[in-house]
């Protein structure tokens, strides 16, 4: 009830619009969508724009020291969206973002991922940390789908609080994996690559 | 207008008449068109004439419903646009307060002005006031960036999807007593003339266009298209001269005057888009493609009519 409010509101603050190119609605595999980031709406969105059922086993990654920090914070991140909170800094062996990915993958789930690992300030796609590429290698089976999120910088940016009603839309790409024997810095580019080219050419 | 009156349900019985001729003509096209570029043609036909079904319905219900409806109505309908145009243009991190305020505060206020009648405060809030406002908002974010740029197209689009738009439903408070439908009239005889001439320039255009006017701003409009689409709706216009104050050579000049206005509404927007490298302001309205992409002849029209009713047949 709260769940499907929450994907009308975002729907309707949004206006998303999800377009699907080579790339089906429906897997049984599992998947990492992994996305642009600018806005806290970035994940709400991404997970509103996926067909009912592939959404009831997605869950957004989220970082603890940011939506951790109070309780309506953690209620939104986890009560509402099924997140998986997980540390940006002072990772451990027993506290290990990896480890826990792949824990929520093999329990059947598919993750939503910003590989920035923040939000950008002005719509410019920064690098991409590493963590995309040790999950892919932990969890070869997984399908990498790259995400454009468009306009949700402009809806909601970083250091505001109330959006304004522009239309965005939700790009999604064909899936990718961790080829035998790529190395880091070639797979953060490509998968980089693949998110800028999903950009549609009047916002270039 | 009132459901009960023989002449409304006359007159809609004619809409819908002419409505149903338009399905029927497209049934006919779907069974009959052979080639694969045809069959695409009359694919967006149908999509079209299915939405303008939906678009009367709604129309017809507001105008039905009332002085508060229409306001309501129209304020939703230039919220829509606005926030078309809006998304299609560049903004930058610094404009979201002022864009916060044309799309909660200026739009609502402008609409709460055709509620209360206030006409004086209608005509300059937002060339004026919004004017003055939106800027200062923006300039204390401290980014000079293409600062004109940025301001010119906020106050371009709360002139054209909101300014021009509300003087839609301003017409139901312009003073004439006598008028058969009443001044739903009006509203209906301009929206009929105005679209009715965007339907009518593509069809003429369908049927023999061979020159394009703008063939670098929007290919499909033609020559053969314009003359007769305009033409053909000044004399709709003229037979329908009973909804409003005009005698029938009166209202084919006042149609003329408004198609050939909305011709270029549609062109100067064209251009806005073409400029931005899109080809619909949206995909709201099926087969049509935006609110602004239906809208655009009426928002450089509704003023002129507006005016030139108030100005030459106040009652």
């Amino acid at each position: 009830m709260l769940r499907s409010a929450s994907v009308f509101l975002t729907k309707l603050i949004t206006g998303v619009n999800p377009v699907w190119v080579d790339c089906q609605q429906h897997s049984d595999k599992l998947r990492v969508y992994f996305a642009n980031h600018g806005s806290h709406l970035d994940f709400a969105t991404l997970w509103a724009a996926l067909p009912h059922a592939m959404r009831e086993r997605t869950r957004p990654v989220a970082a603890r020291d940011y939506w951790g920090r109070t309780k309506l914070t953690r209620a939104i991140a986890v009560g509402m969206f099924n997140s998986l909170l997980i540390a940006r800094e002072g990772i451990t062996r027993q506290d290990n973002p990896i480890e826990q990915m792949a824990v929520a993958m093999r329990a059947g789930h598919s993750l939503i991922l910003f590989p920035e690992g923040t939000r950008s300030f002005d719509g410019v796609i920064g690098t991409f940390k590493a963590g995309l590429y040790h999950l892919a290698a932990k969890v070869p089976e997984a399908e990498l789908v790259p995400v454009y999120l468009q306009n949700l910088n402009r809806i909601l940016p970083k250091g505001h609080l109330l959006p304004i009603p522009l239309i965005s839309s939700v790009v999604f790409g064909a899936p990718m994996q961790l080829e035998p024997g790529e190395r880091k810095t070639d797979f953060l580019n490509r998968t980089r690559d693949a998110v800028l080219n999903l950009m549609p050419h009047a916002h270039q | 207008m009132k459901l009960s009156e023989p002449l409304t349900q006359h007159f809609l019985a004619s809409v819908f008449g002419v409505l149903a001729i338009a399905s029927i003509t497209g049934f006919i096209l779907r069974k009959t068109a052979k080639s694969e570029g045809a069959q695409s043609t009359v694919r967006n036909l149908n999509a079209r004439i299915n939405s303008w079904w939906i678009m009367v319905v709604i129309l017809i219900g507001t105008l039905m419903a009332g002085s508060t409806a229409s306001a309501l109505v129209f304020a939703l309908i230039s919220f829509l646009a606005l926030r078309e145009f809006i998304t299609a243009t560049p903004t930058r991190h610094a404009d979201h307060r002022s864009l916060f305020a044309a799309f909660f505060l200026v739009l609502p206020y402008q609409y709460w002005l055709v509620y209360t009648k206030w006409y004086g405060m209608f005509t300059i809030m937002i060339p004026v006031y919004a004017f003055v406002v939106l800027p200062i908002i923006m300039v204390l974010r401290g980014d000079a960036t293409d600062f004109l740029e940025r301001a010119a197209r906020t106050q371009w689009g709360l002139m054209v999807c909101v300014y021009f738009i509300s003087h839609i439903p301003m017409m139901l408070h312009l003073p004439f007593p006598h008028l058969p439908l009443g001044n739903e009239g009006l509203i209906l005889f301009f929206i009929i003339v105005v679209q009715g001439s965007d339907v009518l320039q593509y069809v003429w255009g369908k049927l023999c266009g061979r020159h394009p006017i703008a063939p670098t701003l929007s290919p499909k409009k033609t020559w053969e298209g314009l003359i007769g689409g305009v033409l053909s709706a000044s004399l709709l216009g003229a037979a329908l001269h009973w909804l409003t104050p005009c005698k029938a050579w009166q209202a084919f000049v006042m149609a003329f005057i408004l198609c050939v206005l909305g011709f270029f509404g549609g062109l100067v927007l064209s251009a806005i888009k073409r400029a931005r490298g899109i080809k619909d302001w949206g995909t709201l309205i099926e087969g049509h493609g935006g609110m602004m992409d239906r809208m655009d002849s009426l928002c450089f029209s509704a003023p002129l009519y507006f005016h030139l009713l108030s100005y030459f047949f106040h009652a």
